[in-house]
């Protein structure tokens, strides 16, 4: 296409098809004739579970009934609460079916499609301690109630490979207004005044980085990249956006590129994300057959492409330099700062490398101007975070909450708790290089600087939520033990210093801890933080100083001790039988892998501690409950 | 540090045909030392030093870089998988009870070390710290079959399944 108005006019189109997906309401109706629309998650989460054989039965189901005609079955990206996925939305109406099986299909069409009987008992049920269980339409749970979804606007909404649902949301209007009505400087000062931080974890202005590198326009080469390399473990944030809403990624960084005066982007999308490359190079396919990419577009003489590039495992290619490096054919070992990307980056060229996340952000923010943004959110964190739940707590999945949402609502309301009746220990944010939130700390507001004056970090999103039956000192030395195997090895403080506190941690607990150990540990830690050439190193010992600082009792009870007060640590940890309890029937002795258990039948047992292995298989076979850690 | 990989390299023309239309169909892209690593890696199932030195002749980058490359990511594989993918859990509970001795045992049945494959590409052995069956200590996995309780004698009948 070669105009504005050629884009309009798609958008008007799709405004009425789409129009159905955008509210409950029971009266809504699609300008495409269909009765129905059923959107289909297919984020990797249900794919995994098995939404891509939903699809194909829907697909037949609806032939046999005759109604292939009348309803549209939508394959979508995730729509965020995975524990409970696969995930099926049917409009009007926004019913919200769970647990979705592939033999559920057959029942879905035939009484709910054909015959307009929503299926009960599949459709997802809230309860709230004392009330009675209820029934919610989609955008009513608890669960959505509470977000505010900006980056994840099109998530669940939209299918990805159809660029026309794209343009039906707005999409690629940003980039028209400012093609055609904005100047460079205007478009950097709107990113400047929404207060929009990098999403990536650090919280850097991303309009201070823009105007950084917006010299010398169109007399040098410059370019325009896109982090994709989301490695945090427990981080699926970045993953949710590219495979829902592919375009925003595009759109955002051609906007960028007009702004500093570039026209070639990459994006680096790490290659464990087969279905996000996929999604992506399908995208990139029909942004070009629009015209929407490459040469003169929308006939302003502005050009710009974008190239795809994989990653090949490597976590410190996240970290910006390195993902430079790595985009070059190097291996991907960071370089010193200064001189920063903007100024000499890829290839030597001034660059400027953003978010998944943070792209996403960018359209809306040009559409309805940086006092939208800046409405939402904290004094100094404007806008919203999208945040990946995991560990223990109910709702598992992806939310995206404005910026100074007290972690508790987070928690407990839009996470729906901590299962098991379980008491709330620690919620983890900023994976690897991140510290832990404790409990006297449950209320706080969630932001950049709220988080980073009790010692944690924002991150890139995953909150991983720890109870009563989590060791700390565990923790930090799991987080330690990734660090170690990511590190790329070039300086000094990061390849030696973090093996050196991993082999502290590990004698910690494993009981041959001392207490000189400790001042050890921190004095590395401050070292290493201070003197590591990149951000991995930097931040690899957060973990450590976090747990140290809010949970010191228990590194000190492994260590005075020789106790793991959660019952974690094996080496701390003995398994007891209560000799009351027992009824000698003697299950356990004959299921343990190494003959530790002693007695005789109805005789109580015994556990031979030297020979135990601490492996647990006596406690999960005990019908009776007389086997616990201490 | 794994050994060098006692699978003689088995390159056919077609794959050295394919491998250099994918090097001058990127020779001109910047940085294209990665994708054209990746798409060797698809071609060839892993990229032994023989691939390794087409790349560098046809590129003109020195076999250092090359293999500086090829080592640092953790997806590229110097050393073939095989069809069968055999892992052998070292974990406590596992070790215990003797999956040490059934490792050697499958090391001298298959003639190669923890991280190779057989030449005849059938299998590969790996090791890995414990699949949560201690239970059914000592486990192995095949691909995806679970054998529990596995003795040293039952290691001839276990390969025999597949091969």
């Amino acid at each position: 296409m070669k105009t504005l108005e050629e884009l309009r006019a798609i958008r008007e189109k799709m405004e009425g098809i789409l129009q159905v997906r955008l509210a409950d309401a029971e009266s809504a109706k699609s300008d495409d004739n269909c009765r129905y629309h059923v959107l289909v998650c297919g984020g990797t989460g249900c794919t995994s579970s098995g939404s891509v054989q939903i699809i194909k039965n829907l697909e037949e189901e609806l032939k046999a009934n005759g109604i292939e005609n009348d309803v549209a079955i939508v394959k979508t990206g995730c729509h965020g609460l995975c524990a409970v996925g696969p995930l099926m939305v049917v409009y009007p109406g926004g019913t919200f079916y769970t647990r979705v099986d592939e033999k559920d299909v057959k029942e879905i069409v035939e009484s709910h499609l054909k015959n307009g009987k929503i299926v009960d008992r599949l459709v997802y049920t809230e309860t709230n301690e004392g009330t009675e269980a209820i029934k919610k339409a989609y955008r009513e749970t608890t669960f959505y109630r509470k977000q505010k979804r900006i980056a994840l606007r099109n998530c669940g909404v939209i299918n990805p490979e159809k660029i026309d649902e794209y343009i039906g949301t707005r999409g690629y209007e940003a980039l028209g207004k400012v093609l055609t009505t904005m100047t460079p400087d205007e478009v950097i000062q709107t990113v400047l005044d929404s207060g929009l931080r990098g999403r990536g974890g650090a919280g850097f202005p991303t309009g201070l980085k823009w105007k950084f590198a917006s010299g010398n326009r169109g007399n040098v080469q410059k370019y325009v990249c896109c982090n994709a390399d989301e490695g945090d473990p427990g981080a699926f944030m970045d993953r949710s956006v590219l495979e829902g809403d592919p375009h925003v990624v595009f759109e955002a960084m051609a906007i960028a590129g007009y702004a500093i005066g570039s026209n070639q982007g990459y994006i680096y999308v790490r290659a464990e994300y087969p279905i996000a490359v996929e999604r992506l190079t399908i995208a990139l396919k029909q942004a070009r057959e629009y015209g929407l990419l490459g040469k003169d577009i929308f006939g302003t003489g502005f050009d710009f492409d974008i190239d795809l590039r994989l990653g090949a495992g490597a976590f410190v290619c996240g970290e910006e330099t390195a993902l430079m490096t790595s985009i070059e054919g190097n291996r991907g070992e960071p370089r010193p700062r200064p001189p920063f990307p903007a100024v000499k980056g890829l290839f030597g060229k001034p660059t400027i490398l953003n978010n998944v996340e943070t792209w996403a952000n960018v359209p809306q923010i040009i559409l309805n101007g940086p006092e939208w943004f800046a409405s939402m959110g904290t004094e100094k964190s404007k806008g919203t975070k999208v945040f990946a739940l995991g560990g223990k707590i109910n709702h598992t999945g992806l939310v995206e909450i404005p910026m100074g949402t007290p972690l508790r609502t987070v928690i407990e309301e839009i996470g729906g708790g901590i299962p098991n009746g379980k008491k709330f220990k620690a919620a983890q944010t900023g994976g690897p290089s991140g510290g832990c939130i404790p409990a006297e700390h449950f209320d706080i507001p969630i932001d950049y600087d709220n988080l980073i004056s009790i010692g944690s970090m924002m991150g890139s999103g995953g909150l991983i939520v720890m109870d009563e039956d989590n060791c700390m000192v565990d923790i930090a030395k799991f987080f330690l033990q990734f660090t170690v195997d990511e590190s790329c090895g070039k300086c000094t403080p990061c390849r030696v210093g973090t093996k050196r506190m991993l082999e502290i941690l590990d004698r910690i607990t494993a009981g041959k801890g001392t207490m000189k150990d400790l001042d050890e540990l921190e004095e590395l830690a401050y070292y290493i933080k201070d003197n590591a050439l990149c951000g991995l190193g930097q931040t690899a010992p957060n973990p450590v100083l976090s747990t140290l600082r809010f949970f010191r009792d228990e590194y000190i009870a492994h260590i005075e001790e020789k106790r793991c007060p959660a019952g974690v640590c094996k080496a701390l940890t003995n398994f007891y039988i209560d000799p009351e309890k027992c009824k000698g029937c003697t299950l356990c002795a004959r299921n343990c892998p190494v003959d530790a258990i002693e007695g005789s039948v109805k005789v109580p047992h015994v556990i031979n501690t030297e020979k135990c292995i601490k492996c647990g298989t006596c406690m999960d076979n005990c019908k009776f409950g007389a086997i616990s850690k201490r | 540090m794994k050994k060098k990989s006692g699978v003689p390299f088995n390159g056919t023309k077609e794959q050295e045909a394919k491998l250099l239309e994918v090097i001058d169909e990127l020779r001109a892209t910047p940085g294209c030392l990665m994708p054209i690593m990746q798409h060797a890696q698809e071609i060839y199932g892993y990229l032994p030093y023989e691939v390794q030195k087409i790349i560098s002749d046809q590129l003109g980058v020195p076999m250092e870089k090359v293999y500086g490359v090829a080592t640092f990511y953790a997806q590229f594989n110097l050393n073939p998988k095989g069809t069968y993918k055999i892992s052998v859990c070292l974990g406590t509970a596992c070790y215990v009870k003797g999956s040490g001795p059934i490792m050697e045992e499958l090391e001298k049945q298959l003639g190669i070390h923890d991280g190779e494959c057989t030449s005849d590409g059938l299998f590969s052995l790996d090791t890995c710290r414990c699949v949560g069956a201690c239970g059914l200590a000592p486990v192995l996995l095949v691909n995806d079959d679970v054998y529990g309780r596995v003795t040293v004698e039952q290691v001839s009948e276990i390969l025999g399944k597949y091969r």
